[in-house]
């Protein structure tokens, strides 16, 4: 089997966000970059299945900045065979990564695609669905398990929904979205990282691609939301439940 | 033609709150867009449901077949695209809920247009707020051409309340989508529970990694939640550890809940969990570590060790109530 997996660059979702001077992003210095957490859960599930399946290849794709090699060296020291960099330095948003992403399929052919339920900067959750579409092919979003069928042509995936688990069988090829228990990512080993700097990475200048990424959805302002304060510590139970009752009134 | 369209979901032939709360930013969309505000309910039979909605003074859309039996995203999609391009539709409009997230995307992409999500704001026909960086920045964003796509994060607006003009139902024959086994719904497991749900409680009580396990959650928490009559959150890390089942995650990747009262117990405070809180109107923290970030946002913090704190909290509130 082919899987295709991707790596966002993205924020350590530990990074303290503040806005840049002029207001048009992130102030990024000091900023530690990192695999965007889901598609490393996404990663590791390709890598799974590949463990599974003799033969299959796991093929990497970001699109960003020349710096997002960082990511796909990662993602190859976790043992992906290969990778792709779609550079361009404007952030695109999720119907043009799809649109990037539709390109790459249609040139691999890979027989199932794996990417993360949400990209933790823009928070849209909506390029996986999007390129399900674009493809015309099944989706299973927020993933929890994957099962594949024996002979391969088809996938059980359990997925995280209000209210419970439910369950999908999804005929390949087919577009899954990870979510966050769908397993645990492994560290890249020594060996791993020493073998990734061999792996081939791809260079690709997004014009190459001849799609469409005009943007649809222009960011016209950013403002950091006000600020909740913090008010006072009580000293026992019987202080708290009285000051709920008569102060804040809400019990 | 400005109107717009909402997509009602529903769930065991009742519509949840969070379809009210779609109905109304559709509402309101449509009144900045100078057009009507048109509810589609899709299902195998929806005659109930569509006479429902036109309570709420919208004209609906009904379309029945066996593909709309379960929400599969691919059916509901293809019918969607074609009701919002048939109709002339300026928005489509959704909850971001599970089926919302999973939905509209889908929508947006056939359609070859622009999408916000998880909006908590309108600012006019076109131009939305909506969170990033798990809630550490709001953006102002404006969504250019039309059909728009838009889901809304259902504790930023109001539920649509009945009333209004009755409006027209009208059964529509989407082109069925052919036989298309390429997604099949197998099973949903569904978590039960007598408590209200999440997304529409008053009062949540949230627990994390500081309860240590699922039997305390049950003999620690859901006492103080029944005599609050509050609905059960969870961290992350207690969701990941199986204390509790993923549905009660709250936070950037969980469910976004805004109660009149939020306790957090055993829970730090971090970012990710506060992105889904911390519009709550009251924050009540209870946690052994006074240094614990989560007390940067609670109106009300008690340093505690939570085993001792909560029985006697859950003590207290029962003789408020019955005195
Ligand atoms: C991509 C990504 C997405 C995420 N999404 C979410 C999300 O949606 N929701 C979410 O919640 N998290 C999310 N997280 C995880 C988040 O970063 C934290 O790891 C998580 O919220 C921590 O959960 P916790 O507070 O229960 O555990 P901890 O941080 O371990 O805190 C436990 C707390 O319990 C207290 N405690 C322990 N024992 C006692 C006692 N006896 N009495 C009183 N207090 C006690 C401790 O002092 C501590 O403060 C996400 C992380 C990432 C990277
Ligand atoms: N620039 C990108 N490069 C690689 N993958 C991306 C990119 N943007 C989004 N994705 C993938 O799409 C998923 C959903 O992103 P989003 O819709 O932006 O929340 C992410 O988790 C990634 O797997």
């Amino acid at each position: 089997m082919k899987i295709l997996a991707t790596a966002k660059r993205v924020p350590d979702p530990e990074t303290v966000i503040k806005i840049n001077a002029e207001g048009t992003g992130i102030a990024t210095d000091n900023v530690k970059w990192v695999i965007n957490p889901f598609d490393e859960i996404a990663i590791e599930e390709a890598l799974r299945i590949r463990e599974k399946v003799a033969g299959s290849e796991v093929v990497l794709v970001s699109i960003g900045p020349k710096t997002a090699q960082e990511q796909l060296r990662t993602g190859l020291a976790m043992g992906a065979d290969r990778a792709a960099l779609v550079l361009t330095d404007e952030p695109l948003e999720p119907l043009a990564v799809a649109r990037v992403l539709q390109k790459l399929v249609e040139a691999e052919k890979p027989d199932l695609v794996v990417v993360g339920k949400q990209a933790i900067d823009d928070d849209a959750n909506c390029a996986g669905q999007m390129l399900a579409a674009l493809l015309g092919w099944p989706q299973a979003t927020f993933a929890s398990k994957v099962e594949l069928a024996a002979d391969q042509k088809s996938a059980k995936v359990t997925r995280e929904v209000d209210g419970g688990l439910e369950t999908l069988a999804v005929s390949l090829p087919a577009v899954i979205t990870a979510d966050l228990r769908l397993n645990e990512p492994r560290y890249a080993s020594l060996p791993g990282i020493m073998k990734a700097r061999k792996k081939e990475l791809k260079e690709i200048p997004i014009a190459e691609l001849g799609v469409d990424v005009t943007p649809r959805v222009k960011v016209t302002r950013l403002e950091t939301p006000p600020k909740r304060s913090a008010g006072r510590k009580v000293t026992s139970v019987q202080e708290l439940v009285q000051l709920l009752h008569n102060e804040a009134k809400v019990i | 033609m400005s109107n717009v369209l909402v997509f009602a979901e529903h769930q065991h032939g009742k519509f949840p709150k969070t379809t009210l709360v779609g109905l109304a930013a559709g509402k309101q969309l449509a009144g900045l867009a100078g057009g009507k505000c048109i509810a589609a309910v899709l299902g195998e039979r929806v005659d109930a449901l569509a006479a429902e909605l036109a309570e709420y003074g919208v004209d609906v859309l009904a379309a029945e077949g066996a593909a709309f039996a379960h929400y599969l995203a691919d059916a509901h999609a293809a019918a969607l695209a074609e009701l919002v391009r048939t109709k002339g539709c300026e928005a489509l409009v959704a909850a971001a809920t599970a089926v919302g997230k999973d939905l509209l995307p889908r929508v947006a992409a056939r359609l070859g247009v622009g999408m916000a999500s998880d909006i908590t704001g309108i600012v006019d026909a076109a131009t939305f707020r909506r969170p990033m960086w798990a809630g550490n920045v709001i953006a102002t964003v404006k969504v250019e051409g039309t059909p728009r796509v838009i889901s809304v994060r259902s504790t930023a607006f109001d539920a649509a309340g009945r009333g209004g003009a009755k409006g027209a139902v009208e059964k529509t024959a989407v082109s069925p989508p052919a036989a298309d086994t390429r997604m099949q719904f197998v099973e949903f497991a569904e978590t039960k529970s007598d408590r209200p749900v999440l997304t529409e409680a008053n009062i949540v009580c949230s627990g994390g990694r500081g309860l240590k396990n699922g039997e305390n959650f049950t003999v620690i928490l859901e006492p103080l939640c029944d005599a609050l009559g509050a609905a059960m959150g969870a961290s992350r890390a207690a969701v990941d550890a199986g204390f509790v089942p993923n549905d009660l995650q709250v936070g950037q990747t969980g469910k976004v809940v805004a109660p009149q009262l939020y306790v957090a117990v055993g829970i730090s405070g971090a970012i990710q969990h506060l992105a889904g809180m911390k519009d709550s109107k009251v924050i009540v923290a209870i946690n052994k570590d006074e240094e614990a970030p989560i007390f940067q946002v609670a109106d009300y913090g008690l340093v505690a060790d939570l085993f001792k704190a909560v029985p006697e909290l859950t003590e207290e509130i029962k003789k408020l109530k019955s005195a």
